[in-house]
């Protein structure tokens, strides 16, 4: 239907937390391309919709499981199923996350350790696996979705910030290590994308489109980048309040 | 009408669920999502319809992007919620003023295409624009298309849109093969013309009242080019636009711009269009995105009589020639205006009134030719006039606004002491001629006059869920104590 596949266009794609609306998005570019697609998330109905659609959109197969990704346990289990049923890994993309609550994870640590655990704990529990799988076929994306809350610590997110801080190393580490091997590994710094998840908060109206969000996701995965500043604006920005003297940083409200 | 969810084919493979068990499966990213109340406190949400005017707070705006949160949030507010699209009505049907909207665009997916029938399920909250985006490059079009793609195929549902092809093909209403209704009671009623049929018809131009449309089906039809073979022929004064109207009764769309500002020897002339999709087949491409933005709310007075009349006599003499035939796309065609997004601040801060009325044939040739006379001489030009004629194809809605006979489409700007006497005069010669008026481009009727030119408006208000409202109904139904 879009004209002929081009080598460089990943077929088999396995994403998890593909019910969020960037990961939903991205899946819909990759399903109009007529790629195969392993789907991981929670809910079932929900799970089941994003399937039907991506199936309508000409994704050539479709397949779900439903896991609850903090059990780590359980992961090894559902890599080696979903690498199977796929026929191999062009790209893992992994979109799962809590924003969390930041007042109660600081009153509460189980609160926070629970951020922790399905943003960080759970990711490089995925990653080892995926890391591995891909090092040793020298082929494959492993998009991981960060933030640019996690370049800085703020009061108002650090919790958050430090789940996806903790990845971003993770992933600068893990590409230092796997670049020699042919694998990519991109960190996806989204800024604020109008989502359920950012719902609610003030200026939300002005936050980036998800939709647009996922198009330069799947551009940089093409593309084999490293890292992604979606929209590109945040690059610039970041680099800023990444400068700002910590003995100025700590009275700003941020 | 089987069961859309028997349609929808279930996971290749359905291994049990592997973690620990979810019971109440939350999304992934929800957190923040539990209660949509502004954090900042300082922050006032509203929600414009297209004319701008009436203008009106909302207490809540409320984004739904999954089915299963309807109910919920329907049972949440005690005063009242109204679910909302694109915001494309122009007064306030679309509005629910200090209280709740849930805002449907987020339930955007597709569910369901079948190539053999044409028959595509969607959630509620898609536009016309993406299921183009979708259908065109597969040969599909739609089968009623208003003058922009930016409406939800929920918000078509709720106020029953027609388009230039309503003479031959009825209304969207004629399309919908089955719809899903979520009620505040938290129930879910599958609607179709064999199942439910009264809430189907209920539903169909029922205002979005009866139930939160979550979901429906839609026939598409094929096509095999984007291009549409058109003919535009100027014409002079309402008999002449009969006269090809009723030349052209077989063309598929037909629709006249129509000059409102010129009095004397140009009163009431136009341009006839008419289009087919083309037959030979060509590009099926997608539409690429519009970059044009009306960067700024115009002046006050910037659309006056000087700038309207300059605006339709280039019109008129754009195509230089009485008669024109070429191939044009589908965009400029049908959505000529959706090439500038937000348009509607040409209008100014005050934003702008829209009015439509339908006349049945009988008094379809005086009355259009008084009213034309009337805004004419009023002196407060309409900007995009559009004439057409009806069709009488029958709607299965209840309150359906298309009538056989002439329907006139007009804009004003807002003018203080002007404006609304204007369009207060025009609305009472509506009905002294026997039409009606288009609610969903309405924002001045009175509750007699919207009662008696749709007399079935108290079966609607049956079938009303109690927790839904628009300030559009509680206006035109005052006296009536539902509330």
């Amino acid at each position: 239907m879009t004209g002929q596949p081009s080598l460089r266009e990943p077929q088999r794609i396995l994403v998890l937390g593909a019910t969020s609306s960037i990961a939903q998005a991205a899946c819909r570019i990759w399903a109009a391309r007529g790629a195969s697609l392993f789907l991981v998330a929670r809910g079932a109905e929900k799970l089941a919709v994003v399937a039907a659609e991506l199936r309508t959109r000409g994704a050539a197969r479709v397949q779900t499981q439903l896991a609850d990704l903090d059990d780590t346990s359980r992961h090894p289990e559902l890599l080696e199923r979903a690498t199977e049923a796929l026929g191999g890994l062009d790209v893992a993309c992994l979109a799962h996350g809590v924003l969390g609550d930041q007042p109660s994870a600081e009153g509460d640590f189980a609160a926070a350790a629970g951020i922790l655990q399905t943003n960080f704990i759970s990711a490089v529990s995925l990653l080892t696996w995926l890391g591995n799988y891909c090092a040793g076929r020298r082929a494959g994306v492993l998009a991981v979705l960060s933030s640019v809350a996690g370049d800085r610590g703020r009061k108002s997110n650090y919790v958050y910030g430090a789940s996806k801080a903790g990845l971003s190393a993770f992933l600068e580490g893990l590409r230092n290590r796997l670049d020699r091997e042919g694998v990519t590994v991109l960190a996806i710094k989204p800024g604020p994308v109008k989502t359920p998840m950012t719902a609610g908060m003030a200026g939300s109206g002005k936050f980036a489109d998800p939709g647009k969000v996922a198009a330069s996701i799947v551009k940089a995965i093409d593309a084999r980048q490293d890292v992604l500043y979606v929209p590109a604006k945040w690059g610039p920005i970041m680099f800023v309040i990444r400068h700002i003297p910590e003995f100025i940083f700590k009275k700003l409200n941020l | 009408m089987a069961p859309i969810l028997e349609k929808i084919p279930q996971s290749e493979t359905a291994p049990p669920p592997m973690g620990r068990p979810v019971t109440e499966a939350p999304a992934m990213h929800q957190d923040r999502a539990q209660d949509a109340t502004p954090c900042g406190g300082s922050f006032q949400p509203s929600f414009e319809s297209w004319g701008r005017y009436p203008r009106h707070t909302v207490d809540r705006l409320v984004p739904i992007h999954w089915r299963q949160e309807i109910a919920s949030r329907l049972a949440g507010p005690r005063d009242g919620a109204l679910a909302v699209g694109m915001g494309r009505s122009y007064g306030d049907s679309c509005q629910l003023a200090g209280r709740t909207l849930l805002e449907m665009t987020g339930m955007n997916r597709l569910l369901h295409f079948d190539p053999e029938t044409g028959l595509l399920t969607a959630e509620a909250g898609i536009t016309l624009g993406q299921i183009l985006d979708f259908a065109v490059p597969r040969g599909f079009f739609l089968p009623v298309t208003p003058g922009t793609k930016y409406v939800t195929l929920g918000g078509a549902i709720a106020n029953d849109i027609h388009g230039k092809n309503h003479h031959g093909w009825g209304t969207f209403g004629n399309h919908v093969t089955w719809l899903e209704l979520i009620r505040s009671d938290g129930s879910c009623k599958e609607c179709s013309l064999s199942e439910n049929p009264e809430w189907f018809r209920a539903t169909i131009g029922g205002l979005g009242l009866t139930g939160v449309i979550s979901r429906a089906q839609l026939r598409l039809r094929p096509i095999v080019s984007r291009m549409i073979d058109y003919v535009g022929i100027q014409f002079h004064g309402i008999d002449e636009f009969l006269a090809l109207t009723e030349r052209h009764q077989h063309a598929e769309y037909t629709v006249s711009w129509i000059d409102c500002a010129s009095t004397g020897r140009n009163f009431a002339r136009g341009v006839f269009m008419r289009g087919e999709h083309s037959t030979i087949p060509g590009a099926l491409n997608p539409s690429p995105e519009p970059k044009l933005v009306f960067p700024f709310e115009a002046p006050a007075g910037a659309l006056n009589h000087a700038t309207v009349s300059l605006f339709n006599t280039v019109f008129f003499h754009k195509q230089g020639r009485p008669r024109v035939e070429e191939r044009k796309d589908y965009e400029p065609f049908f959505y000529p205006l959706d090439k500038v997004l937000r348009w509607n601040r040409m209008y100014g801060k005050d934003g702008l009134l829209q009015f439509q009325f339908a006349l049945p044939w009988e008094s379809s040739r005086e009355g259009t030719i008084a009213m034309m006379r009337l805004v004419a001489n009023s002196g407060l030009a309409s900007f995009l006039a559009v004439l057409k004629a009806f069709g009488s194809v029958a709607s299965p809605g209840l309150l359906s606004f298309p009538m056989p006979g002439v329907t006139l489409a007009l804009d004003f700007p807002i003018r203080a002491g002007q404006t609304l006497p204007l369009v207060e005069r025009l609305a009472s010669m509506t009905l002294e001629y026997g039409g009606r008026i288009n609610p969903s481009k309405d924002a001045t009727m009175t509750a007699a006059q919207f009662q008696s030119s749709y007399p079935r408006w108290s079966r609607l208000e049956r079938f009303r869920d109690p927790a839904l409202s628009s300030s559009f109904w509680e206006r035109v139904t005052e006296g009536h104590g539902h509330r």
